[in-house]
């Protein structure tokens, strides 16, 4: 059995820098391994062309395939291990791995290992969107794939479902291959995604954003002929008699992100419900020690920036773990719980003996205006954070500082919690 | 061409007949207007394979019934088609529900059903330990089972072909004349096939076809089924078919495990206008939902994958009609094949197969081949397996289809054996059945289906016609 110190399980932009930073770390042993799916590393930001990434990683903007190449250079320039068309089939709690790729199965163990899988994407079927079931219905990330990295078009009407980020830039991104895009049709009553982009990606091309709406039927019988939207009220139901037909020959949906858990649940971790993604610590380690876990795979997030400085904590931590795994053992955690309009936040647990600044990340669970974030501890509010707006979509963060850490009480709980002002 | 006969419509009957057909010395055929096999209502529907205590009687279902139950196993085995027998229960919350379950036993006695028997309340709640407990009673039915029904259909025709048979695809039987001998069969295209015996399997279409010969006027009301199909659990919530108590509109919901070991909720009940409307509605979907809901409190929309309808072919006879036309001498009516259809269709299959080599005094064809392999899968081999297969077929390492395990060479023996488009790929290899429906996987397969067939990717299609993915090529790598 090959054996290494950390091997990293996806080389997208979570896997490449866990990658770098557990090779930084390490002393001695230095072999470090990417085991990727696809042909090339880099993940999805290969097939998003489109510029705004590493603004605030880089203080420039990148398309994703450059924000991407940063990253791969480094890997290259170290002589980091990686693995390309190799599919990591099962992972067990011994940190072994069995990995299959056209030369055979291939086990490996690992002293650590950062879970950096990524998502996928909710279907139509998810939502269960009624109609018939022809050509012509895809979703964003695949009309993506076929459009940026193929070179193909996809049809010549399109309505496009969700208007979070995905949503919008597909909406340019299709008005620029010349497929006319109907309307964006959205069921809340606010988009998700920036405002940067329903003006850079909608308004300046004319395309209707449709709040309150939602798709009831598909129709057409071998490819795609039109869709019927209609209003919704404040329940989300469907209001009688404001349906309407729009002509199309296109529907994509970009309806959210499902964080691909099925090898963390083979390894038995154990998930939270909320995010989707598994309960970590500030070191990012699961409840499997010795696997961390970073990126998409853990929660969904909106900056792939993000994803990089979360991402590099876990690979330094999965490199202290495999020096040190007496630090990371049972029973040294204190809980981060999300309450009143919270809806989670990551790392869900702190352990004692990392106490060294991190960054909260969360979701609220509605729109919210004039209201304030507060963190408290054993009944004392540490931050109180004001706020204007606040939307499920856009991911919140909170530093702890170490002068926040050095005041905690750690028989208590650490709650993330909001309030209308 | 002139065949000895030819089948029209290449479902899992149509197909059961065309593989019962190669055990004689006769060349026959069978023409099929959409481009693949199971495109109508083989492919969706609920997969169960039925003891036999729903039918009155006496009628043509109840002695198909039983008699495709009993051979059920064996064709499966040669066949290499997944069935799990893994028994059923109709499930009643009160007395008069009771009193249905006590009817139903009487008439799967009567019928020949074995191993019939109504449970209590103890024995339901801990062997199904998640059913309502609003529950009271249950019919159980150990000999009921669950089966795939598309692949079934894809080994029939399989094994029909390498036993010799012809398959013709996009096919569209446009008028049908007589002379003396010949039946002359034109589809839409033009072109034409002459038979001295012509079947008639044209599911919900088969009214149609049995007026175009002027034989027997019979209807063919469309009836639609709703489903939805959820991800598949670490633990199944429920270990055998779950009925709900049959009503004049069918056999009710049911939740039920798939071969697959995905869970399978629904079907309602509507009729339609058009034969072809496998839309899904919201007023079906939250109907069925509801109703299976009070049977297994547990379900979840969270876990919903896809959703789809069928359309089962209704005849106003209220039975099966099969046989030779009282004045159409040669022509074969196989219609009105709706439930139990899946289970006859096996029994159906031999039955008019010995009409047909009666009437043309066939001999034995002596090589035939019961037998049919199914394409290797990644993911049911242990990693010993997998190594050796690797080794001989490198692309049996490489995975296409991340949620079902599919790999790159059961795609392309799935080309091999006969798939042209998207969904043909899917119910062959599973590819782009799982929870992510193709997300990740269908430009790999596009890929391997342009590669393998050698056309371009905007020739390629979901299901045949126009069902085209890609619309056109904007620049070349």
């Amino acid at each position: 059995m090959e054996k290494y110190r950390v091997v990293i399980i996806g080389g997208g932009p979570a896997g490449l820098a866990a990658a770098l930073e557990s090779f930084k770390n390490l002393k001695g042993d230095k072999r470090v391994l990417i085991i990727e799916r696809d042909r090339f590393l880099g993940g999805i930001l290969n097939q998003c062309i489109h510029p705004g990434f590493g603004l605030h990683y880089f203080n420039e903007e990148l398309t994703g395939p450059e924000y991407a190449h940063r990253f791969v250079e480094q890997v290259l320039e170290n002589r980091i291990g990686y693995l390309t068309e190799t599919h990591v089939i099962d992972i067990t709690s011994e940190k072994e791995i069995v990995a299959v790729n056209k030369k055979g199965l291939k086990r490996i163990k690992a002293d650590s290992i950062v879970l950096a899988m990524g998502c996928r994407e909710r279907t139509r079927g998810a939502i269960i969107t009624p109609g018939t079931r022809p050509a012509g219905i895809f979703t964003a990330g695949q009309a993506q794939r076929f459009i940026n990295i193929e070179g193909y078009r996809i049809g010549k009407k399109a309505v496009i479902v969700g208007s979070g980020d995905i949503g919008l830039i597909m909406a340019r991104r299709l008005t620029l291959e010349g497929i006319e895009v109907k309307a964006v049709v959205e069921i809340m009553p606010y988009s998700t995604g920036l405002r940067r982009n329903i003006v850079q990606c909608l308004d300046d091309f004319g395309i209707p954003l449709l709040l309150s709406h939602k798709l009831v039927k598909i129709h057409g019988k071998y490819r795609v002929e039109g869709v019927t939207i209609a209003k919704v009220d404040s329940q989300l139901q469907e209001i009688p008699s404001t349906e309407r037909f729009i002509e199309c020959d296109t529907v994509l949906f970009s309806v959210g992100l499902i964080p691909e858990n099925e090898l963390s649940k083979k390894a038995g971790i154990v998930l939270d419900m909320r995010t989707g993604g598994p309960v970590v610590d500030n070191t990012f380690s699961t409840s499997q020690k010795g696997i961390f876990a970073c990126g998409n795979v853990l929660h969904v997030h909106d900056l792939v920036d993000n994803v990089t400085k979360e991402a590099q904590t876990a690979g330094r931590y999965a490199a202290i773990y495999s020096q040190h795994p007496e630090l990371f053992e049972d029973n040294i955690h204190i809980n981060v719980v999300a309450k009143d309009g919270i809806r989670y936040v990551v790392p869900q647990k702190l352990n004692k003996n990392f106490v060294q600044p991190f960054v909260l990340r969360f979701r609220v669970d509605n729109l919210y205006k004039d209201a304030v974030v507060t963190i408290s501890n054993a009944g004392k509010i540490l931050i109180e954070v004001k706020k204007s707006i606040l939307t499920p979509g856009e991911m919140q963060s909170i530093e702890i500082s170490q002068k926040i850490l050095s005041q905690l009480d750690f028989s208590s709980d650490i709650v993330v919690s909001l309030q209308n002002i | 061409m002139i065949y000895d006969a030819v089948v029209i419509g290449a479902g899992v009957v149509g197909m059961s007949i065309l593989r019962e057909l190669t055990r004689y010395d006769l060349k026959i055929c069978c023409v099929e207007k959409m481009e693949d096999v199971a495109e109508g209502a083989s492919k969706a529907n609920s997969g169960i394979v039925h003891a036999g205590y729903d039918p009155i009687e006496g009628t043509k279902k109840a002695r198909f019934n039983i008699e495709g139950n009993n051979m059920f196993s064996e064709i499966c085995k040669q066949l290499d088609v997944e069935y799990k027998m893994i028994g059923s229960l109709v499930v009643a919350f009160d007395d008069h529900e009771i009193n249905i379950l006590e009817e139903l036993l009487q008439r799967g006695k009567r019928n020949g059903v074995k191993g019939l028997e109504i449970k209590d309340r103890e024995w339901l709640f801990k062997n199904e330990p998640n059913l309502s407990k609003e529950l009271k009673a249950a019919l159980f039915a150990p000999y009921s089972g669950i089966t795939n029904p598309y692949k079934l259909t894809i080994a029939l025709f399989e094994n029909a072909i390498q036993n010799g048979a012809e398959v013709i695809f996009g096919f569209e039987v446009c008028r049908i004349e007589k002379d003396d001998d010949f039946f002359i069969v034109r589809s839409a295209d033009g072109r034409v096939v002459r038979t001295r015996i012509l079947i008639n399997c044209a599911g919900a279409y088969a009214d149609e076809i049995s007026k175009m010969v002027g034989a027997k006027n019979f209807k063919i009301y469309p009836r639609r089924g709703q489903y939805y199909i959820l991800d598949k659990p670490e633990k199944l919530p429920v270990n055998r078919v779950i009925f709900q108590v049959p009503t004049e509109k069918g056999k009710g919901i049911l939740v039920a495990p798939t071969v697959d070991g995905n869970v399978l909720v629904g079907p309602n009940s509507e009729y339609v206008d058009s034969k072809d409307d496998t839309s899904t509605t919201q007023e079906g979907l939250n109907e069925i939902f509801e109703k299976a809901r009070k049977v297994l409190p547990s379900l979840s929309k969270r876990d919903v994958i896809t959703i789809f309808s069928g359309i089962r072919a209704t005849p106003d006879t209220h039975d099966f009609i099969i046989g030779e036309d009282e004045n159409i001498e040669n022509f074969i009516n196989v219609a009105g094949i709706e439930s139990p259809g899946l289970t006859s269709s096996v029994a159906i299959g031999r039955y008019v197969a010995e009409i047909v080599s009666c009437k043309l005094n066939a001999k034995r064809n002596p090589n035939f081949n019961p037998y049919r392999e199914d394409i290797k899968r990644f993911s049911e081999l242990s990693d010993e397996e997998r190594e050796k297969m690797i080794k001989l077929n490198p692309s049996f390492g490489n995975i296409v289809c991340r949620c079902e395990l599919v790999s790159e060479y059961e795609i392309i023996e799935a080309i091999k054996r006969g798939a042209r488009t998207v969904d043909g790929i899917k119910r062959r290899t599973r590819a782009g059945m799982g929870r992510c429906q193709g997300g990740f996987c269908l430009p790999r397969v596009m890929d391997i289906l342009s590669r393998e067939l050698k056309i371009d990717k905007t020739q390629i299609t979901k299901f045949g016609k126009n069902s085209y993915i890609l619309t056109e090529k904007r620049w070349e790598d």
